[in-house]
C-alpha cells in the first residue's frame, strides 16, 4: 500500500496499474522496514509525500518513475543524434578546418614574425604607444617562461571564434532590429545560451561530435560568445536616433541605403562594444573547452587542477588574464576611436 | 502683387484625415460625423490627427502652417511626403495623387520633387557637413566628386564658406540648421517643406535664419512649406497662413487678413500678444481712392508696415498720407485711422488664456 492509491482507486485505473508489468522500483529500504515490521507504514499528514513520480509509482507500478524522464531524453537525443550528425557534420566541418589551419598557422610561423605581427595589428587599431609596450611586454614574458605556444593556440581560437561570431552575429543583429516578431523569438535563446551552465553546452555536443574534432570546441565557444554581440547590435540600431532615420526617408533613401549609410554606421560604437564582450567571452569559454581537449592555456590550468600543480596553473591563470586584458585595451581602443570620430 | 488666385496650386490637400490608434478605418465614420478630439479619444480610444484638412498650397508662395503643439501641424507636413500615411484623402502635388504612389514612385518622389528641413536638423553625425550637403545628390547614386561643386555652392549660398570638412558636432546649431538648408537646396527639389526649422534657435539666430529663408526664397522662388508655433515668425515670412487646432483648419488666408477679421477666439489669443504696427501694413488699413487727399503729408508704399509710418510722422495724429503702388496712388491713409487700426485685440474671455488660469 502506498500513500497515492486511493487516487488510481477513485480514477477506476486499477486494471491498468497491474496490467503494467514490472515497472516497478527496487524496494525502498523504507517499504522493506516497513514489510518487516509486518506493518504498514503509517503515514500523518505532517510527512505527506508529494505525488511525485516515483511515489505515484509506489501506488501504481505502470504509472512511469522519474529516471524514465532523463532515460528517455537521453535515448530520444541518441536516436535523433546519427541523423542530426548527417545534418550537422558536413555543415560544421569547415569550422575544423578554420581552427586546425590557424593553430597549424600560428605554431608553424616563427615567433619573430608571429609577435611582431600581432603588435602591428595593435598599433594599427588603437594607436596607442602605451598599449603597445604593454603587448610586447607581456608576450614577451610568456614566451620568456616558455608558455608562448599555449598562449598563441589560445590566442589563435578566440581569433577564429569571434571572427565568426561576428560574421554571424551582426547579420541575426540586424534582422532582429528590422522585425519585432523575429526579435521576440530570438531573445529567450539568447537568455537560455547566456544563462546555461557553460559545462552544459558541452554535454550533447560530446555526443554529437568526436572530441576529437576542433569544431567540437569551437561550437560551444560560438554559442556562448555569440550572445552579446547579436543582443549589442540589435540594441544599437534600435538606438539610432529616429529623427536622423526620418531625415534619411525623407530624402529618399532605399532600405538598403538606410542599413548600409545611416543604421550601421551610427550603431558601430554599439556593436563594437558587442564584439568586445564576445572577444572576452570566447576566452572564458577556451578555458573551460579545454576540457573537450581545446588546446591552450586552459589545458595547464586543468592539469594545475587534476595533478595539484599549484605553480602551473597559477602562471597559466595569469597568462589568461594578461592575454584578456590585452585583447579588451586593444578592442576598447578601437571602440574609443570609433566613438571620438563620430560624436564630440 | 499677382493675385493667390491667378497663382498656380502646387500641392491641394483634400479632405484628409488622419486618426491614430489601433482601427482608424473604423472610427472615421463618426469623425464625419462631426466628433470632436476629446470625444473620440474618450468613448473609442482613438487619437484625432488631422480632421478633414483642405489647403492649396501655391506654387512660388511661403505657405506657413501655424498652430500649437498638439494641433496637428507637424502630422499634416508629413503627409505631404507620405512619411505619415493618411488615414482619408487626397494629397495631390502637380495633379497627381501622391497617396497612390507605388513605394518607387514614392522615392523619386521624395528624391526629386520634396526637400525638407528638420526642427532638430537630423545630419547625419558620421557624415562632413559637406557629405550631409550632398546628401540627396549621394541618394540618388551620384559620386561624390561629381556632388561636391554643388553641395559646395550650395553652402557658400547659405552662408558656411569653408566648413565642408568639419562634422556636423563641431558647428553651432545655428550653422547645423544652415547645413539642412544646404541639404534641401541641394536636391533641387520645388518643393521646400519645414517642419518648425527655425523653433530650437536661439531669438537672434532665428530672426538671421528668416531673413535668409526669404531672401533665398526671393531669388529661387521655391514652393515653401513651413510649420511654426511662432506667430511672429508666421506673420513674417507667410504668403499664406493656415491656422490649425486640435487637427482642423480654424482660419485660412492672407496674414493681414487674418489678422484684421480673427474668426475664432483661438486666433485672437493668439494675436493679442504681437506687436500689431510691426506686422499691419499700410495696405490693409488705407481707403482705397484715387483722388488725392487736400494737404497731403507725404507719399507711403503700399506694403511699408505701420511701425515705420508712426515714426515719420513723429507721433503727429493729424496727417494724411498717399499710399502707392509702384509710384502710382491706390488710396489714402488717416493717421487717425492707423491709430484705430493699432487698438489691440484683447485676449477672450473664453479662450485659451483664462482657461488656462
Amino acid at each position: 500500500m502506498a500513500t497515492y492509491d486511493f487516487v488510481f482507486r477513485a480514477l477506476g485505473l486499477e486494471r491498468w496499474c497491474t496490467s503494467g508489468g514490472d515497472n516497478a522500483a527496487p524496494m525502498s529500504m523504507e517499504a522493506l522496514v516497513a514489510q518487516s515490521s509486518g506493518e504498514e507504514a503509517s503515514t500523518s499528514i505532517w510527512e505527506l509525500p508529494f505525488p511525485s513520480m516515483d511515489r505515484l509509482n509506489d501506488a501504481c507500478q505502470a504509472f512511469p518513475q522519474s529516471r524514465n524522464v532523463t532515460r528517455g531524453l537521453e535515448q530520444g537525443f541518441l536516436n535523433v543524434k546519427d541523423s542530426m550528425s548527417v545534418v550537422l557534420d558536413p555543415l560544421t566541418q569547415p569550422l575544423s578546418w578554420m581552427l586546425e589551419a590557424a593553430l597549424y598557422g600560428i605554431l608553424n610561423t616563427p615567433w619573430w614574425i608571429v609577435i611582431p605581427g600581432l603588435m602591428l595589428i595593435v598599433w594599427l587599431v588603437s594607436k596607442s604607444w602605451q598599449l603597445l609596450a604593454f603587448v610586447a611586454i607581456s608576450l614577451g614574458g610568456l614566451a620568456f617562461i616558455d608558455y608562448y605556444s599555449y598562449a598563441m593556440q589560445t590566442l589563435a581560437i578566440i581569433m577564429v571564434c569571434a571572427f565568426l561570431c561576428v560574421l554571424f552575429g551582426v547579420p541575426i543583429g540586424i534582422a532582429m532590429s528590422r522585425s519585432d516578431k523575429m526579435r521576440a523569438g530570438t531573445i529567450p535563446i539568447l537568455d537560455m545560451l547566456q544563462t546555461l551552465p557553460p559545462f552544459v553546452y558541452l554535454i550533447p555536443l560530446i555526443f554529437l561530435f568526436s572530441v576529437t574534432e576542433p569544431k567540437l570546441y569551437g561550437i560551444a565557444i560560438i554559442l556562448y560568445a555569440i550572445v552579446p554581440v547579436i543582443r549589442l547590435t540589435d540594441l544599437g540600431i534600435r538606438m539610432v536616433d529616429e529623427s536622423v532615420i526620418e531625415a534619411a526617408e525623407a530624402f529618399g533613401m532605399t532600405d538598403r541605403q538606410k542599413l548600409y549609410g545611416v543604421q550601421i554606421p551610427l550603431a558601430l560604437p554599439n556593436i563594437m562594444a558587442g564584439v568586445n564582450q564576445t572577444i572576452m567571452m570566447s576566452l572564458a569559454m577556451v578555458v573551460i573547452a579545454s576540457l573537450v581537449s581545446a588546446p591552450g592555456l586552459g589545458v595547464l590550468v586543468l592539469r594545475g587542477i587534476n595533478n595539484l600543480e599549484l605553480g602551473v596553473g597559477l602562471v597559466s591563470g595569469l597568462g589568461i588574464v594578461l592575454l584578456a586584458v590585452m585583447l579588451d585595451r586593444t578592442t576598447k581602443a578601437a571602440l574609443n576611436r570609433i566613438n571620438a570620430s563620430q560624436k564630440g | 502683387m499677382i493675385k493667390r488666385s491667378e497663382k498656380n496650386t502646387k500641392i491641394a490637400i483634400r479632405n484628409l484625415y488622419k486618426i491614430f490608434g489601433a482601427d482608424p478605418e473604423s472610427v472615421l465614420g463618426y469623425v464625419r460625423d462631426g466628433m470632436s478630439k476629446a470625444e473620440l479619444l474618450e468613448k473609442h480610444n482613438h487619437v484625432l490627427g488631422l480632421n478633414n484638412i483642405n489647403v492649396d498650397v501655391k506654387e512660388g508662395d511661403i505657405t506657413v502652417m501655424m498652430g500649437l503643439s498638439g494641433s496637428g501641424k507637424s502630422t499634416l507636413i508629413r503627409h505631404l511626403n507620405r512619411l505619415i500615411e493618411p488615414t482619408a484623402g487626397e494629397v495631390d502635388l502637380d495633379g497627381v495623387n501622391i497617396v497612390d504612389l507605388s513605394g518607387k514612385e514614392l522615392r523619386r518622389l521624395r528624391r526629386e520633387e520634396m526637400s525638407m528641413v528638420f526642427q532638430h536638423f537630423a545630419l547625419l553625425p558620421h557624415r562632413t557637413v559637406l557629405e550631409n550637403a550632398g546628401m540627396p545628390m549621394d541618394v540618388r547614386g551620384v559620386p561624390k566628386s561629381e556632388f561636391e561643386d554643388e553641395a559646395n555652392k550650395w553652402l557658400d549660398r547659405v552662408g558656411l564658406k569653408g566648413v565642408g570638412d568639419q562634422y556636423p558636432f563641431q558647428l553651432s546649431g545655428g550653422m547645423q540648421q544652415r547645413v539642412g538648408i544646404a541639404r534641401a537646396l541641394c536636391s533641387n527639389a520645388p518643393v521646400m517643406l519645414m517642419d518648425e526649422a527655425f523653433s530650437a534657435l536661439d531669438p537672434l539666430i532665428r530672426t538671421d535664419m528668416q531673413e535668409l529663408l526669404l531672401e533665398l526664397q526671393s531669388e529661387l522662388q521655391k514652393t515653401v512649406v513651413f510649420i511654426s508655433h511662432d506667430l511672429d515668425e508666421a506673420l513674417k515670412l507667410a504668403d499664406h497662413l493656415v491656422i490649425l487646432k486640435d487637427g482642423y483648419v480654424v482660419q485660412q488666408g492672407e496674414p493681414q487678413e487674418i489678422l484684421i477679421a480673427p474668426n475664432d477666439d483661438y486666433i485672437v489669443d493668439f494675436i493679442s500678444d504681437i506687436n500689431r504696427a510691426r506686422v499691419l501694413r499700410v495696405r490693409s488699413v488705407m481707403e482705397k481712392t484715387e483722388r488725392p487727399p487736400e494737404n497731403p503729408a507725404g507719399e507711403v508704399d503700399e506694403n511699408d508696415n505701420l511701425e515705420s509710418v508712426i515714426a515719420r510722422s513723429e507721433g503727429e495724429t493729424a496727417l494724411t498720407y498717399i499710399v502707392t503702388r509702384n509710384g502710382k496712388q491706390i488710396g489714402t491713409l488717416k493717421m487717425t485711422n492707423l491709430v484705430k487700426a493699432l487698438v489691440p485685440t484683447a485676449a477672450s474671455e473664453e479662450g485659451l488664456r483664462t482657461s488656462a488660469v
